[in-house]
């Protein structure tokens, strides 16, 4: 009896692992391949150390990574073209030191854009990402004005063949969005991975075990403009 | 009389035939059904469609099952891959047939996703 016992629950202890083993890749196979239904929450505070000491001049790989992934358009700059991130070369002049670094919107805790958005349509996820909803947008480009790092760009012509991840429209005023289509489905920005030097870490500066948050912890960065008091969430690194 | 019953029958039955005849014909792609019957959609979409684009923006919900992309995924033709290139596209179909004009595709790519990455592959 105590035999058949024993088999009984060996047999029910394999086959349950079987079935584990069976069933768990299809269930990471479903989590990747389909959206998070739970909403973001505000645990998380995403956000980005860019070693500007790592950041080569002339190279432009997160611009052109940006442009691919969101759409915005390849080839030569024009007065109307979005830049969702752009390089910008400083030299500080007594000393001639010069640097590049990419700029972009800069994920404000205090956002002056979501502050003078007469429709909501400028406004804060949770997670700290903040986002234009062009459904509500008017295209007043009142925070376009506001924004003291000239993150944000308007569309000015109408669009075709948009990324079905990434709308865009005319008439309404869009930036760096920390690529959220890719974010949900847990992938990194598209700057972050194109970076040929690793120059752009990204992650939770909430979570003290991610990397970002200890690095933040232990060497000396800054956020620029950082006497507006506006806590953004990117911070550089050897300006 | 009993004529007379008769053509009217089949003026009746014409002008119905007509009345059917008249219908949008939209593509419906691969179609079938996923979120509810095709009549409770034919009224309702446009509801589901708002809502989940509010949650989807401000909550970072992307439930496949109601999201616009998805429904395009079944939905656009399986000629062009689209739900709004031609006249009987899945959208185009009834929204001019009720002469109610829809902005959604301003933005929001018509096209399937797979046909989309396709094309645009490096």
């Amino acid at each position: 009896m105590n035999d058949i016992n024993t088999q009984r629950r060996n047999f029910l202890k394999t086959s349950v692992g079987a079935a584990a083993v069976a069933i768990a890749p299809g269930m990471l196979l479903f989590d990747m391949a389909h959206g998070k239904s739970e909403p973001v929450n505000g645990k998380v505070r995403w956000g980005m150390l860019i070693d500007a000491g790592q950041c080569k001049e002339g190279c432009n790989d997160c611009v052109t990574a940006c442009n691919k992934e969101n759409g915005l358009g390849s080839g030569t700059l024009t007065p109307t073209s979005a830049q969702w991130i752009r390089k910008i070369e400083i030299k500080d002049v007594s000393s001639g030191r010069e640097l590049s670094l990419p700029m972009m919107c800069q994920h404000c805790e205090s956002p002056p854009c979501v502050d003078v958005c007469p429709t909501g349509a400028s406004f804060k996820r949770p997670d700290g990402i903040v986002l234009v909803d062009k459904h509500l947008c008017i295209g007043c480009r009142y925070c376009m004005m506001a924004c003291p790092y000239k993150a944000r760009s308007f569309v000015h012509e109408p669009l075709h063949d948009q990324n079905p991840d990434v709308p865009r429209g005319k008439g309404t005023v869009e930036s760096c969005t920390l690529c959220v289509h890719r974010l949900d489905v847990g992938k990194q920005p598209a700057c972050a991975e194109a970076c040929p030097n690793k120059a752009i870490l990204f992650g939770d500066l909430n979570d003290p075990n991610s990397e970002i948050a200890q690095k933040v912890h232990i060497v000396a960065s800054v956020q620029v403009r950082a006497d507006l008091q506006l806590n953004p969430s990117i911070r550089y690194m050897g300006l | 009389m009993k004529r007379f019953f008769a053509l009217l029958l089949f003026i009746l039955a014409s002008t119905a035939w007509a009345n059917v005849t008249n219908m949008p014909k939209p593509d419906i792609g691969k179609g079938g059904q996923c979120v509810r019957d095709t009549q409770w959609m034919r009224e309702n979409h446009m509801h589901l469609l708002k809502h989940q684009r509010d949650e989807t923006v401000h909550k970072g919900i992307r439930d496949d099952k109601i999201s616009l992309k998805n429904c395009i995924e079944c939905h656009a033709s399986l000629k062009d891959n689209s739900v709004i290139a031609r006249d009987d596209s899945f959208c185009v179909a009834c929204h001019r047939y009720e002469a109610v004009k829809i902005d959604c595709f301003e933005c929001h790519s018509g096209t399937r996703k797979s046909a989309w990455l396709l094309r645009n592959a490096k």
